[in-house]
């Protein structure tokens, strides 16, 4: 069929087992998982086969896949929706297709499928002692509602579309974290992830706004390939005085990236969205929901760099834009390394290498962004994906030894390579590319690449930044593997676990393969050796998204030197410092760092900071000044204050004037008659002759008027 | 001044004291004897104005029949016992204002009309014939035969009607007649 | 000699008198009496007008002889009712036979 068609097919799918599972199939598990996984594949394969047209069709980014209606009619003309495929977007729908479609098959394993359901289990809480969970198939819903807004915005052409699959995906983020609603932790920690991305989505909405309406347009093709509309919104001042309306733009919209993509400061709903169950971190909160941040300023790289040409001094907004990705990286590795639980580590990971490429975009280096997204996708999904292998099979041992202790802590493992050997030998593969071991790993290739625009650019305050970024994240990764797969088991329920099944295990071995194998389609061609083997595709590809394709850079050895050193440097010194942890023992680096050790555990208490001086007083506008001073006491006490008058004026009104007056005259009327009457009817005694007495007085009377006066 | 003048102005006095004395007297008795007087003093009167038939039935039917009636019926209603009644209403004023006012009305009404100075023509025909024209008037056909025979039914009437009024009531076991 | 008016007069301040026992007696036969009275003052009139002013017709005294008989027949009735009044109600004091008051 038409390749058009199968394009906007592509989220339909998912959608359409949402509403399924929601209104018909949700009392049957296998139904709903079935029906899931199945939209999942259909929609995978349409994914390939779009994707297989587009790396075979020539010059894709001069003439995209695209179709667009005339949507909103505005006047003459019309809001236009439509879908295209351009290599950017084929790209990410490559490995959001392939990430989706793994984690989907995990959750089956993950949720216990197949396993009774346990009488104690309440919907709402994890399953305690491994029984399918109770709310199987509103998962399974979710996801796919999940997929449907992911793929809507991949494949979007406007970035009207974009926002409402964003916002879908928000939607379904804020679901999934507070699955377990039953947990008070994850109820918060919902509400924190929407809130917190809720303030970069208004600031992306302002610069939506403000996008079309200075260009009256929302469509990719019409402003970020148009030569003269970039140079006119370059040139144009916006109202901040210092910046382009270009840069104005690009930067309201990389702030949605900054609360989506969980830079600093609004990363602080990412670890706390651990709450949710792991398929959910490592499909929303690592390959794809956070992707789309990147993904979204990635695509708006024209506009951002607007004016800026390469070699010359970055523009405001890039100059934003990369301090915050290169801060975010370290920060959050800073962090990394103090934290115990399994997941809390690859949380702060993942904000770490988003910085990474949020650091490139500033920087100009457009295809190694695009580069470490792919990679990072599905490495850290990997990990992911492996952490909730491991945290099943802590479960399983606590469960077994009845021993109380946390299933997520690192402390509490120890030994695992032996009994999870094949959730070890993926984690490890996954965690080497992270840390961005040599030639044999993805990761290695596309930081590498970063690190080399940074460096060969002269940004050397963002290489410095990324470079130290990078040695934390391996020492990290070492020290979180050390700690859960070398060594001894250092409790009883990790002597007891065991490996996960098989819908579990089989999507870690597929995305292991892509861990390893991606970053080879990226090599550069001046590297010394191999370069030249393989040619880019990569580069060739993704840069024709752009106008002008991007310049391949001169090999230059320092900075490949330092990337293979602090990998490799990392990695050793974690495994050094980390492998005779025993048990019961705290982490070897609390005494050594003493406060700073504190410190970096309790997250540089931002959260702390952030409650006291931005949610309390928020929560105290609404509660009192908004509620009870405004809306109860002014406007409530308004009301009142009217009703009251009105009821005493009634009051008065009766008392005043109906009572005496209108009553009054009536009874007047009545008793007057009747005391008239009283007071006359005395004339009636019966007497017969006092009448005629009165007869004849009256007689005489007239009588002698009419004589006397009348004559 | 003349007999006549003379006489009537005596006549006319006399009546009217009496007149007062029976309108006034506490007993009921000394009240029909004033009366008796009266109206022996109007059959003077009578006699004065030359209408001797007049007076001769004035005695006959008011004094001899009337008043008699009149005393009678006082007998019967005084009871055994004196009943010392007071004889004047509380609104005597009202009667004696009205009374007053009547009669000066009616003065002042006569005083405007100037035939009532008139003194008394000369009778043209003679006692016997006004009294026998008298007599035929009452029955003749064209004259006032109509009203004497309305009065003799109306006589009748009165006969009839007070006997019938005056029945005693029949209760049983109570004895005929009052008390 | 006589003149009109005096008769007229005279027959005023007698019905005048009647007028005042009428109303101001408190025994029902007092009443009657006095009723005899007024009668007598109209026939004075009567006769007076007959004698002054056409003394040649015998209408007057017709008239007169008239209410003598309607006199007679009223008394006869009037001390009729009187005598059934006294026998109900044991008193002849009319101040007592209110039943038309309110």
């Amino acid at each position: 069929m038409q390749i058009e068609t199968l394009i906007w097919l592509i989220p339909i799918p998912p959608i359409i087992a949402f509403f399924v599972i929601i209104f018909g199939v949700n009392r049957s598990n296998r139904l709903s998982h079935i029906l899931a996984v199945g939209a999942m594949l259909v929609s995978w394969a349409f994914s390939m086969l779009v994707f297989w047209r587009a790396v075979t069709t020539e010059e894709l980014g001069q003439h995209p896949f695209h179709v667009s209606l005339n949507w909103l009619p505005t006047g003459n003309t019309a809001l236009k929706m439509g879908v295209m495929i351009d290599p950017l977007s084929a790209l990410t729908l490559f490995f959001v297709a392939w990430t989706c479609l793994m984690i989907f098959i995990y959750s089956i394993g993950y949720n216990n499928f197949g396993k009774p359901r346990d009488a104690e289990d309440r919907p709402g809480l994890p399953p305690a002692k491994g029984g399918i969970e109770p709310m199987y198939a509103r998962f399974f819903a979710f996801i796919s509602l999940f997929a449907f807004g992911m793929l809507t915005l991949v494949i979007a052409d406007n970035l009207l579309l974009l926002f409402i699959g964003w916002e879908i995906m928000g939607l379904c983020s804020y679901l999934l974290i507070g699955f377990w609603y039953g947990k008070p932790s994850a109820r918060d920690a919902m509400i924190k992830a929407f809130m917190t991305t809720r303030v970069g989505d208004v600031f992306m909405l302002l610069g939506l706004a403000y996008l079309y309406s200075v260009t009256g347009t929302l469509s990719f093709r019409e402003i970020l390939y148009n030569e003269q509309m970039l140079s006119l919104l370059a040139s144009a001042p916006s109202v901040i005085p210092a910046l382009s309306t270009a840069g104005l733009i690009g930067l309201l919209i990389f702030i949605g990236t900054v609360g989506k993509s969980a830079q600093f400061p609004l990363h602080v709903w990412l670890p706390d969205a651990m709450e949710g169950p792991t398929p959910v971190s490592a499909m929303i909160h690592a390959a794809t929901m956070v992707s789309a941040g990147v993904y979204l300023v990635i695509r708006f790289f024209p506009l951002i760099t607007a004016g800026w040409v390469e070699g010359q001094h970055l523009t405001p907004t890039m100059v934003v834009i990369s301090m915050i990705g290169g801060f975010t990286a370290l920060f959050a590795a800073t962090i990394a390394v103090a934290q115990n639980d399994i997941k809390r580590v690859l949380a702060y990971s993942t904000i770490s290498q988003l910085g990474y490429m949020v650091a490139a975009v500033g920087i100009g280096a457009y295809v190694a962004a695009a580069f470490h997204l792919v990679t990072h996708a599905f490495f850290k999904a990997l990990l992911f994906l492996g952490s909730g292998s491991v945290i099943h099979g802590m479960e399983h041992g606590v469960h077994e030894t009845h021993e109380h202790v946390d299933g997520q802590d690192m402390l509490n493992m120890g030994g695992l390579r032996r009994k999870m050997p094949i959730t070890f030998w993926t984690f490890l593969i996954g965690g080497f590319a992270l840390s961005g071991f040599p030639l044999f790993t993805a990761g290695f290739w596309s930081k590498d690449e970063i690190l080399g625009h940074a460096f060969l650019n002269r940004h050397f305050d963002i290489f410095l930044l990324l470079a130290l970024a990078a040695l934390l994240t391996a020492f990290y990764t070492m020290r979180q593997i050390t700690l859960t797969f070398l060594g001894e088991p250092r409790t009883k329920a990790a002597d007891h676990a065991h490996e996960s099944v098989r819908t579990m295990t089989l999507p870690l071995v597929v995305l292991s393969i892509f861990a390893i194998g991606a970053g080879w389609a990226g090599i550069a061609e001046e590297f010394p050796g191999i370069g030249g083997i393989i040619p880019n595709w990569f580069h060739e590809f993704v840069g024709g998204t752009l106008i002008e394709h991007p310049v391949t850079l001169a090999f230059n050895p320092v900075p490949l030197l330092v990337s293979i050193a602090v990998s490799l440097g990392g990695l050793t010194l974690g495994w050094l410092v980390y492998r005779r942890v025993q048990v019961g023992a705290s982490d070897p680096l609390r005494k050594p760092l003493g406060g700073l050790y504190t410190l970096l555990e309790n997250k540089y208490y931002i959260d702390e900071i952030y409650d006291r001086f931005i949610v309390r007083p928020a929560y105290w506008l609404a509660e009192t000044f908004t509620y009870r001073w405004i809306d109860r006491g002014l406007i409530d006490g308004f009301l009142h204050l009217v009703g009251r008058t009105s009821l005493r004026v009634g009051a008065a009104l009766r008392s005043y004037f109906d009572v005496p007056v209108v009553n009054g005259a009536g009874d007047l009327v009545g008793e007057g008659v009747k005391k008239i009457g009283r007071t006359f009817r005395v004339v009636q005694t019966g007497r017969v002759q006092e009448y005629l007495i009165v007869g004849i007085l009256f007689a005489g009377i007239i009588l002698s008027y009419l004589l006397v006066f009348a004559r | 001044m003349t007999l006549y003048q003379i006489a009537f102005l005596v006549a006319a006095f006399l009546t009217l004291i009496a007149a007062l004395m029976t309108v006034s007297s506490p007993s009921m008795v000394h009240s029909a004897l004033w009366l008796i007087l009266t109206l022996g003093g109007i059959a003077v009167l009578f006699l004065l104005l030359n209408a001797g038939f007049l007076a001769v039935v004035q005695v006959a039917v008011y004094i001899d029949a009337i008043a008699i009636m009149i005393i009678i019926v006082v007998m019967l209603t005084q009871g055994a016992v004196r009943q010392q009644l007071r004889q004047v209403s509380r609104t005597w004023w009202g009667a004696a204002v009205a009374a007053i006012l009547l009669f000066v009305s009616l003065l002042v009404i006569f005083v405007q009309s100037p035939q009532l100075a008139s003194t008394a023509p000369t009778l043209v025909p003679s006692q016997e014939t006004i009294l026998k024209d008298l007599g035929q008037s009452l029955v003749d056909v064209n004259r006032y035969i109509l009203p004497f025979e309305i009065a003799s039914v109306l006589l009748l009437a009165a006969l009839i009607g007070s006997i019938i009024v005056a029945w005693p009531i029949r209760r049983p076991g109570q004895e005929e007649g009052e008390r | 000699m006589i003149p009109l008016s005096w008769y007229i007069i005279f027959a005023g301040l007698l019905f005048c008198v009647g007028l005042y026992g009428a109303l101001a007696r408190r025994n029902a036969l007092a009443i009657l009496i006095a009723i005899e009275i007024m009668l007598n003052a109209v026939n004075i009139n009567l006769v007076a007008f007959w004698r002054y002013i056409t003394p040649e017709k015998v209408s007057g005294q017709a008239f007169a002889l008239i209410v003598f008989a309607v006199a007679a027949s009223e008394a006869a009735v009037g001390l009729a009712l009187i005598i059934s009044l006294y026998r109900k109600r044991r008193t002849v004091a009319v101040e007592e036979i209110d039943m038309l008051k309110w």
